[in-house]
């Protein structure tokens, strides 16, 4: 059997799933201040009256770094960045403990100012003597050559508990990105890792000492050891694990969008022929940009719990959520209480739903049963709107080749898939206002929590090879070996596989269920000299697909 | 965070799949560095600097400027379509407003197309900036035009284009004639008759340094552009003056481009030449970037650069000042050198031959425009290329006069169809394209 949690914002959903289907699920609501018991007594619930020595497998998923970053509630880190020709890296200032050092590498990967090991020493033991534990070390075109990290590295290990290099965080280029990043995991280790220690415990402690898994933003997972790494990246699992709820439910060889209702959220996102899209660079919310591999969701600040209010005789919802919908004993009226007026919901009281709608009625001049509507339509309309918007930008995404460029797809889904609590409802009044097909998933209150059980363990390599340089390098991965002048695309594709597979069964992979490999990019370049040709740079990224383990397809029908 | 102070479009189209053959410049890495320093600077992610997905043209946005023979399609691929693309996805970007300006980084290049393309020279079919402007002009209406070429070739194929037209402003900086492809653009070089010293060829001598480079911007191509007040600037922003670039011989930096943007303030730049693609392209097209978003470039250095090295001697600066007196003086005379120019209603006939060097074809051509007060004058024009067809053009310009546009249907007529391959009548007042 295995289980899955997700760790809402709202809500905490956990399942225990068999081949047999569904045996267990619970819907609790999260207390902010101790995840650590809302994940706890999930479990406990949970495993009452099973034999822990069934379980084969756990998938969480929180939010407990995506609450450390918004509440600002993450550790002082040192950051060391050496940037070369460029912007002025001051501009990425992560901190107070933020340097700027010497050294310089090209786009090639080529040495063109080296580290001063004085300036680094220095700062080293400015940082011991703040009591800076963590730091991170990120130097522009690292993915290309990471030395300069690494002897920066050595330096600073006398000094710190432990350093953090960019080149491991991602085989792309995006030095900012990098440095956000870097930060990041930085900043969130210790948070991470102690909480999770402290998870691992209490499980072994009730008999469960499976190892864990943690689900990732791109809908993957990856193992308790590897997330200590990059802790980083659990960043976003939430809307991850919805998208992987919906899976089972898309049309094949088509596209669908996935809405999924929270109680202070909504978070869209798409599936092509049953896969998630993938964000190009990473994760991005606002003026917040990573290299963090995640899928493409993004959220809009409406839930069923939303506050609804009359502010210039114009209805507003959200994005605030005041607390639960009056029908549940809230403060203020909701989207939800719109629901219950309506008489679309038998759950929640009555008589405080219609107090909280009737308030928004008279400010309006309308009845309640018109207000109650209006709420609910706005809502569908401004998340549809959004998801349009998301649509249209997808689709004027630019493209590098002449190739792509005569190939783009453009993606134009015909089914909207809905989950959460309200998810029936909103199908039905959305296919009524804009003639898409609308469904609610079966399970719709706990596919989340299906989606993070069943999601297997994804990951990207990138791979370098430069003939003329005689290398092929997967920095990330710590990979580095000499080549011939005649090391083809097939050679290349081959080292890729190789690497790919390791890292997976190393972040937790089944050995025996890695079929899902794509090359998500293959490029070649002649290097010429003076005219004639003297070598060529290949490069591919390939990556395990994020999707579902096999064995529990009864679960879903 | 990094705020973009002005909000500035680009379009990145390096056509990674494209080459005119394997070892060629113009090959599928020439912007790849270049896409792994913007990418890594994060460029894209600041804001206020927007991404756009190239268009592709129409053979009728080509056929607003050029008379492709035998058609369209024979001397183009779909590369050169997008690349004209780009930059028309930049122009509507630009001028409906939802961004202060912008640059095309594509390829393949444009700029030595001429008005008859009967196929590639100098690594160019098909004249992308000549294409852009066209579609400016039917589409927004826009009258006057300052193209400022800043590539280290002289720009003949737009100044061919442009050469009979008052309303264009064209200027062209490039390593002098003598020295480099394709020979020409000397200061005597002003224009037709109807358009004297709306055309400005400035040769700078080799060993040209940022500082005389910024000495012609500052004390020729700005005060001229301040007296001609266009309604938009176009850059033909080529980067093959830069000091490694493997085919010229000048001294210019990516601090200098950088500053020439600045200066010269272009509401859309288009990448023309450049070929030193790992020691010039990465660092230029940055400065260039920063420079249109107002954004700090001070730190973009080539890891090389040595000023002292780069320094332009006594004699350069010298040639420089001359030159930059002697196009003065031809801007300054320019009514006066169009009214010697010819009696309107006149017919003047130029002789000329083209060789297309990329694509090895020798062409002849005879040209006749009507001399005018009013318009820049109907063409005809007379060409036969080896190997390729005999055909007769007729060009009606945008602005024509009602005699203009008469003379042009006359020439139409009149033209022997049994004598020419093919005729073709490009009438811009209608956006009409007859071939007969």
């Amino acid at each position: 059997m295995i289980i899955g949690i997700d760790v809402g914002g709202t809500h905490t959903d956990a399942v225990l799933l068999s081949s047999n289907g569904i045996e267990k699920k619970i819907k609790v609501s999260t207390d902010s201040a101790d995840l650590f018991h809302t994940i706890l007594s999930s479990f406990t619930q949970l495993l009452d009256n099973i034999d822990p020595k069934k379980i084969q497998r756990v998938v969480i998923s929180t939010t407990l770094t995506t609450n450390a970053i918004v509440q600002k509630n993450m550790d002082p880190v040192g950051m060391i960045v050496s940037a070369g020709p460029g912007i002025d890296p001051k501009e990425f200032r992560t901190g107070k403990h933020y340097y700027c050092v010497s050294g310089s590498i090209n786009h090639r990967g080529i040495e063109k100012a080296s580290v001063n090991k004085m300036e680094i020493e220095d700062i080293a033991k400015e940082l011991k003597q703040a009591g800076i534990e963590y730091v991170g070390v990120v130097s522009k075109f690292c993915v290309r050559n990471p030395n300069h990290e690494i002897l920066i590295k050595r330096i600073l290990n006398k000094y710190v508990k432990k350093v953090f290099m960019g080149h491991h965080v991602s085989g792309n280029l995006n030095f900012p990105r990098r440095i956000v990043t870097t930060h990041l995991n930085a900043a969130v280790f210790s948070l991470h890792k102690s909480f999770f220690e402290a998870v691992q415990q209490s499980l072994s402690e009730m008999g469960l000492t499976i190892p864990i898994q943690i689900l990732k933003a791109d809908g993957g997972t990856m193992s308790l050891a590897s997330s200590m790494v990059f802790p980083g990246q659990t960043v976003l699992s939430g809307p991850a694990a919805s998208i992987m709820g919906a899976i089972p439910y898309a049309p094949k060889k088509k596209d669908a969008i996935v809405l999924d209702i929270g109680g202070t959220t909504t978070d869209i996102s798409f599936l092509v022929d049953k896969t998630p899209l993938l964000e190009p660079m990473g994760i991005q919310r606002g003026r917040y940009k990573s290299l963090i591999r995640s899928l493409r969701t993004d959220s809009k600040g409406i839930g069923g719990d939303s506050t609804v209010r009359v502010k210039d005789k114009e209805l507003m919802i959200g994005p605030d959520r005041q607390g639960p919908a009056m029908a549940f004993g809230g403060p203020e009226p909701t989207p939800t209480d719109a629901l219950v007026v309506l008489g679309l919901m038998p759950e929640g009281h009555q008589e405080n739903a219609r107090k909280g709608i009737h308030r928004i009625a008279l400010e309006l001049g309308l009845t309640d049963l018109e207000a109650a509507d209006q709420i609910f339509k706005k809502c569908c309309t401004v998340i549809l709107k959004k998801t349009f918007e998301m649509i249209d930008k997808l689709n004027s995404q630019p493209v590098y080749t002449v190739h792509e460029f005569l190939e783009g797809y453009k993606i134009s889904p015909r089914i909207i898939l809905l989950l959460g609590g309200p998810a029936p409802y909103f199908a039905k009044k959305i296919e009524a206002l804009y003639q898409i097909k609308a469904v609610a998933v079966p399970e719709y209150s706990v596919a989340n929590a299906i989606g993070a059980a069943l999601a297997r363990t994804t990951c990207e390599v990138s791979v370098n090879a430069d003939t003329e340089q005689g290398i092929v390098t997967a920095h990330e991965e710590n990979f580095a070996e000499p080549i011939s002048k005649t090391y083809s695309d097939d050679d290349l594709i081959e080292t890729a596989y190789t690497l790919l597979k390791e890292k997976a069964v190393n972040s937790g992979a089944d050995p025996d269920n890695l079929d899902e490999v794509e090359v998500v990019e293959f490029q070649k370049f002649n290097i010429v000299r003076n005219f004639s040709p003297r070598g060529k740079i290949l490069r591919t990224k390939m990556q395990l697909k994020p999707g579902l383990i096999k064995g529990f397809e009864k679960v879903l029908h | 965070m990094l705020k973009a102070h002005q909000k500035t479009g680009l379009v990145f189209f390096p056509a990674f799949d494209w080459a005119i053959d394997p070892t060629h410049p113009e090959r599928e890495e020439r912007l790849l560095y270049t896409q792994d320093q913007v990418t890594e600077e994060g460029i894209f992610d600041i804001d206020g600097i927007i991404e756009y997905k190239p268009d592709i043209v129409t053979h009728h946005d080509i056929r607003r400027v050029h008379f492709c023979v035998p058609d369209e399609q024979t001397i183009t691929t779909q590369s050169h379509l997008i690349s004209a693309g780009g930059a028309k996805a930049i122009a509507d970007a630009v001028l409906n407003k939802q961004v202060k300006n912008g640059f095309a980084l594509v390829r393949p290049p444009g700029h030595h197309s001429m008005r008859v393309s009967h196929g590639g020279r100098g690594f160019c079919h098909i004249n992308i900036e000549a294409i852009m402007v066209e579609y400016i002009r039917s589409q927004f209406g826009i009258k006057r035009i300052a193209i400022v070429d800043t590539d280290c070739h002289h720009g003949d194929g737009t100044n061919d284009i442009f050469w009979h037209d008052p309303d264009v402003l064209f200027i062209s900086l490039h390593q002098d004639g003598r020295t480099m492809y394709p020979g020409t653009g000397f200061p005597g070089e002003l224009g037709g008759p109807n358009a004297k010293g709306s055309n400005l060829n400035i040769p700078l001598p080799p060993g040209t340094s940022t500082e005389g480079y910024l000495y012609v911007i500052r004390n020729c191509v700005l005060p001229v552009l301040e007296e001609f007040k266009p309604d938009l600037i176009v850059n033909s922003a080529g980067q093959d003056n830069h000091y490694t670039d493997p085919l010229t011989n000048m001294n210019f930096s990516a601090q200098g481009y950088a500053e020439l943007t600045t200066l010269l303030k272009p509401d859309i730049a288009v990448l023309e030449g450049g070929y030193s693609i790992e020691g010039a392209l990465p660092y230029v097209n940055l400065g260039i970037i920063l420079a249109l978003a107002g954004l700090d470039y001070s730190g973009v250095v080539e890891p090389d650069f040595n000023a002292e090295q780069l320094k332009q001697s006594v004699s350069t600066t010298d040639k420089i000042k001359k030159t930059t007196d002697l196009v003065n003086s031809y801007w300054l005379q320019k009514d006066e050198l169009r009214q010697k120019a010819g009696t309107p209603g006149d017919l003047q006939v130029r002789h000329r031959e083209i060789f297309y060097d990329t694509d090895n074809i020798f062409e002849r051509q005879k040209e006749k425009v009507r001399v005018c007060r009013d318009c820049g004058g109907c063409i005809e024009i007379d060409s036969n290329a080896t190997p390729g067809c005999h055909m007769l053009a007729v060009h009606i310009p945008i602005n024509a006069c009602k005699d203009c546009i008469e003379a042009g249907y006359k020439f139409f007529d009149q033209a022997d169809k049994t004598k020419f391959d093919r005729v073709f009548l490009q009438d811009r007042p209608n956006d009409s394209y007859t071939i007969k």
